[in-house]
């Protein structure tokens, strides 16, 4: 078969198998396992659709491509307009990576309403899918609500004790949030009578939107915000905790493994790409909050007595390096961040995955049940440990790229956010390392814990993938870098000479 | 100037009067869908007597049904002869096709759903579908007339007969309640729409509407101009449900069975948007931005803020159907051509989301509307699955999430405002929808997220109710999906509405530089 026939709508192909999937499955009768066994078959059918893209992506050419542009609503002018470049790219991967991990590790932690909750993870794929690949502000929005209402669905219908109270909570931040994004996108709109991307952003450079320098900022601010709740950026992260601990395992593994990108791949394609002179103006207090949030959800991380609301924090101060790598403006730093996107997604995924496995066997996420659980669990604790190395940054694992590549460019931007930024990296190795051992090593404490069954195959054969893809993104992180650097360099080509060093001074 | 003009227009009159000639066929032809609906309302009437009261209701339906089809059918043979009618006093163009499709299709639809509804709730049929056929004739009328004083026997035909049909649960204290107080109100602002026309007529000498508009395009605009706007925006502000002439909608719509508030608050609604339209762009009202962009503010704050404590899902929409009006009111602020069309895809849509809301929410409610408050509602997502998707889908339309047409609605409107520098009030709209969420979530969350209460029973809905709400479903999905060809629809008739527009919005953008 010819692949490059397929370029046009390879696309939308990858986007819309997990929705023909969901709809296909509305007509399936309720048994719990052929649903189930369908759902995998259809998210690894989307994930072996999407290897197509970085395989077959042109790593040197700046610009969109598998484009596909046609004309969905001719008032407004509204394009189904799709393509990928080397960051959204890895993002689609990731998105489909994750998805048959959930579907497995769903498999009998899910008992009732099971059809329900198999449709919903793969509609929330294909928004997700549809986020990172729209060209089309309008087409844009349109996914990035559609995610919030299968995850807002998982966690009320599927969570624990406050499900209700964290879905609201979750919803109507972002809702929120979303809103001044929609007013600003209404806003470019109707001074250039386009929703396309490129089309608005080559008017803003050219300066042909009526009364742009008057309203750039608060423009940037209505996208900034409604990326920052996502994110989740201090002081804005309160939803995410509650969000996490409530909600199933598969629906924690997608919100932090691909949701919380969500915001910071829009600020790193929309805020800096349409807003470039505010984001360099407003780069310095961003900056400080993403500090804080690195510094602020380790240290809170550290007193959780709950292990997914560690883990959940933990999202935060991560993410926080995320933000303080975009908006370093140096390519090292967007490169990081990009990675940092990636490794999390990958680390921070398998973390949950491995906390819900302990809660199918305990119903408890508290530490302080668990103690010396190696020696009942020795094969589940060989993986937690090397997750969690993973996710401090050990080099040659894959959480150590990125936050080096981050830190490297917030040290160009400013010494002083690099120094600040590094301290993340210690508390981090601090709250991991301390759970891991509170949990895994001494003596078992509880009785109940003494007879706890080990991983079995379907537990495996979800982390493993995990696992290894933490190992091969730390050796061989230039199969990454090799695609997201060129279009980290077309994203920083807009930006005026120097400005490496002008930020925050 | 009045006494001039009133002695100008006297004689007039008069000479209208000799030259009488009788109106032509294809004068009646402008009024057919009229015509049908009142042939139908009274075959209704006379159906009525002569059936057994007990089994009436299901061939009175179907009379009422096969009316309002029959009326829709005759909307194209309407549309085939555009132009005035009756000396003057009705004219078809875009727009009153537009209305007459939308607010017929609406009495359809609620006709379907009053089907099963009638027997559930043991409500004589007779005089029901009859009232509902001639509101409807009302209702028509309102969007097709160009004189005032037949825009206010149409407005007094569909209210009139809202009144009574609000009163039908003769046995619940509430509706009678309800349908009093909507009377002695609704009376009451009918009289202020009657004062504005009284004053509009000593302002310019007419009361038909191209004149007037020629009157006042000519000249200074005198004070009794001002006044008579602003009269006549509080008689149709009463039965748009706009703050601050709202405070009727939350006790009339509890009270009122519930295919009716469906009917109530999209039908008629919808009826005086379009006399709004007309009175305030196609005679280019004076002083009529200030009035709006207050009540628009009002409504959407006063609506939301009202919905986010009740604990009834009938005052629920009830303060929805208010902030809804707000967010319309904003299309009447911005620029005519963007504001007329935006106002009237707004009206299709939410007339879509809101009367299949109100269908589902009138089978559930069960006899004697026992079941509408929200805990009632817990765990449908499980007892009846259908009825729970078909509920939340069109509340997330109501909310305004993409793909429905509530979503474009609310962009059309929005992106109307900014195009004509309405930032503030763009701001308020935006703010609120964000605030509107959390109520219309409520509901959602007690569907799906809490457990079914085994007290409430669901029983199977009847075929007649499932098309009506299929109906509605397709056709939010239809302007969610595709809604360029209703939009340039709209679009096309605001170029019809408003003949003269360049000079208007110079005035227009002069006073909105302020």
């Amino acid at each position: 078969m010819n692949t490059a026939s397929l370029s046009p709508i390879i696309l939308s192909l990858v986007t819309f198998i997990p929705l023909a999937g969901s709809l296909l499955l509305l007509v399936i009768p309720r048994r719990d396992r052929d649903i189930k066994v369908f759902a995998l078959v259809v998210s690894l059918l989307a994930f072996v659709a999407s290897l197509h893209l970085p395989v077959h992506l042109h790593r040197n050419l700046s610009g969109f491509q598998f484009e596909i542009d046609r004309q969905w609503i001719a008032t407004p002018n509204i394009h189904y307009h799709m393509g990928v470049d080397g960051i959204s790219v890895w993002l689609i991967v990731l998105t489909t990576f994750l998805t048959p991990l959930c579907v497995l590790i769903s498999w009998t932690s899910i008992h009732e309403r099971v059809k329900e909750f198999f449709i919903l993870l793969l509609i929330l794929e294909t928004a997700l899918i549809g986020v990172f690949t729209s060209l089309d502000l309008f087409l844009f929005y349109f996914f990035w609500e559609a995610t919030l209402i299968p995850m807002a669905l998982l966690i009320g219908m599927y969570g624990h004790e406050r499900r209700v109270y964290a879905a609201v909570k979750f919803f109507l931040y972002t809702m929120g949030a979303s809103v001044f994004m929609l007013a600003a996108i209404i806003w470019l709109y109707s001074k250039t009578g386009s929703f396309d991307f490129v089309d608005i952003q080559n008017a803003i450079r050219g300066g042909h939107v009526e009364n742009f320098a008057a309203a750039a900022q608060w423009l940037f601010l209505g996208f900034f915000v409604a990326f920052a709740v996502k994110v989740p950026l201090f002081p804005l992260h309160t939803w995410l905790p509650d969000a996490h601990v409530e909600a199933p395992t598969a629906g924690s593994v997608l919100l932090a493994g691909v949701l919380l990108k969500m915001g910071t791949y829009g600020m790193l394609r929309f805020n800096l790409g349409l807003f470039p002179e505010q984001s360099r103006h407003n780069a310095s207090w961003i900056m400080a909050l993403a500090l804080i949030g690195i510094i602020y959800g380790a240290l809170v991380s550290l007193v959780q007595p709950n292990m997914k609301k560690l883990i959940a924090y933990s999202s935060v101060s991560h993410l926080g390096f995320v933000v303080l790598g975009i908006f370093s403006f140096t390519p090292a730093g967007l490169d990081g961040a990009v990675f940092v996107m990636l490794a999390h997604g990958v680390a921070t995924g398998a973390l949950f995955m491995l906390a819900g496995i302990l809660y199918e066997r305990r119903h408890t996420y508290e530490i302080s049940d668990f103690g010396g659980l190696a020696t009942p669990m020795p094969k589940y604790a060989a993986f937690f440990l090397f997750i969690v190395l993973a996710s401090v940054g050990l080099p040659l694992l894959n959480g150590f790229i990125g936050e080096f590549l981050v830190l490297a460019g917030a040290f160009q931007a400013r010494p002083i956010y690099g120094i600040l930024g590094a301290t993340g990296v210690i508390w981090s190795a601090c709250y991991l390392l301390w759970m891991y051992q509170r949990v895994f090593l001494g003596v078992v404490r509880h009785d109940v814990n003494k007879t706890l069954p080990d991983l079995n195959l379907r537990e495996k054969s979800a982390l493993l993938p995990a696992a290894a893809m933490a190992l091969l993104m730390g050796v061989a992180p230039i199969l990454w870098l090799s695609s997201i650097d060129p279009a980290v360099h077309a994203a920083l080509a807009r930006f005026p000479q120097q400005i490496a060093k002008v930020v925050g001074q | 100037m009045t006494v001039v003009a009133l002695t100008h227009s006297l004689p007039a009159l008069l000479a209208q009067a000799q030259a009488f000639t009788p109106p032509g066929g294809s004068e009646y032809m402008r009024i057919l869908p009229e015509l049908v609906l009142s042939v139908f309302g009274m075959i209704v009437m006379l159906v009525d007597p002569l059936l057994d009261e007990n089994r009436s209701h299901k061939s009175l339906g179907a009379i009422g049904l096969l009316g309002a089809l029959a009326a829709l059918a005759s909307t194209f043979y309407m549309a085939q002869n555009p132009g005035n009618a009756f000396w003057n006093m009705v004219r078809v163009d875009g727009f009153s096709i537009f209305f007459h499709v939308l607010v017929i299709a609406i009495a359809a639809v609620v006709i379907l759903s009053s089907y099963e509804y009638m027997a559930v709730q043991r409500i004589r049929a007779g005089e029901y579908y009859g009232l509902i056929l001639f509101g409807t004739v009302g209702m028509c009328l309102m969007s097709s007339a160009v004189e005032l004083v037949l825009i206010f026997i149409a407005l007094e035909i569909s209210s009139i007969s809202t009144y009574v049909l609000a009163g039908f649960r003769r046995h619940e204290a509430s509706s009678s309640e309800s349908s009093l107080k909507y009377f002695l109100l609704g009376s009451f602002a009918t009289a202020f729409f009657l004062y504005g026309v009284a004053l509009m007529f000593g302002a310019t000498g007419s009361t038909n509407i191209d004149a007037i508009s020629r009157a006042l395009a000519s000249g200074t605009v005198p004070v009794l101009a001002y006044v008579a706007v602003a009269l006549m925006f509080v008689g149709l502000g009463f039965k748009v449900a706009s703050a601050p002439f709202h405070v009727w909608t939350p006790d009339v719509y509890e009270g009122a069975p519930a295919p009716i508030v469906g009917l109530m608050s999209t039908g008629p609604k919808a009826a005086a948007f379009a006399v709004l339209l007309r009175v305030m762009f196609e005679i280019n009202a004076p002083g009529r931005f200030w009035l709006i962009w207050v009540s628009a503010a009002l409504s959407m704050t006063l609506g939301n803020v009202g919905a986010l404590v009740q604990n009834n899902i009938k005052r629920l929409l009830a303060y929805s159907s208010i902030a809804h009006a707000g967010y319309l009111l904003i299309a009447f602020a911005a620029q005519p051509e963007l504001g007329v069309s935006s106002a009237m895809f707004y009206t299709a849509a939410y007339a879509a989301m809101n009367v299949g809301a109100f269908a589902v929410i009138s089978h559930f409610a069960n006899a004697g509307e026992k079941y509408v408050t929200l805990e009632d509602y817990a765990g449908l997502g499980r007892s009846s699955p259908m009825l729970a998707a078909t509920l939340t889908f069109f509340l997330m339309s109501l909310i305004g999430i993409p793909i429905t047409g509530g979503f474009f609605a609310k962009f059309y409107v929005l992106s109307a405002a900014l195009k004509s520098n309405l930032v503030g009030l763009t701001i308020i709209g935006v703010i609120n929808s964000a605030v509107a969420a959390y109520y219309y979530l409520r509901v959602i969350v007690m569907m799906y997220m809490r457990e079914p209460r085994g007290e409430v029973p669901v029983t199977p809905t009847p075929p007649a109710t499932g098309l009506a709400i299929a109906i509605c479903v397709l056709a939010t999905l239809y302007l969610g999906v595709l809604p360029g060809r209703v939009l340039d629809y709209a679009s096309q008739s605001a170029r019809d509405l408003l003949p003269r527009v360049s000079d208007s919005t110079s005035t227009f953008a002069g006073r909105l530089g302020h």
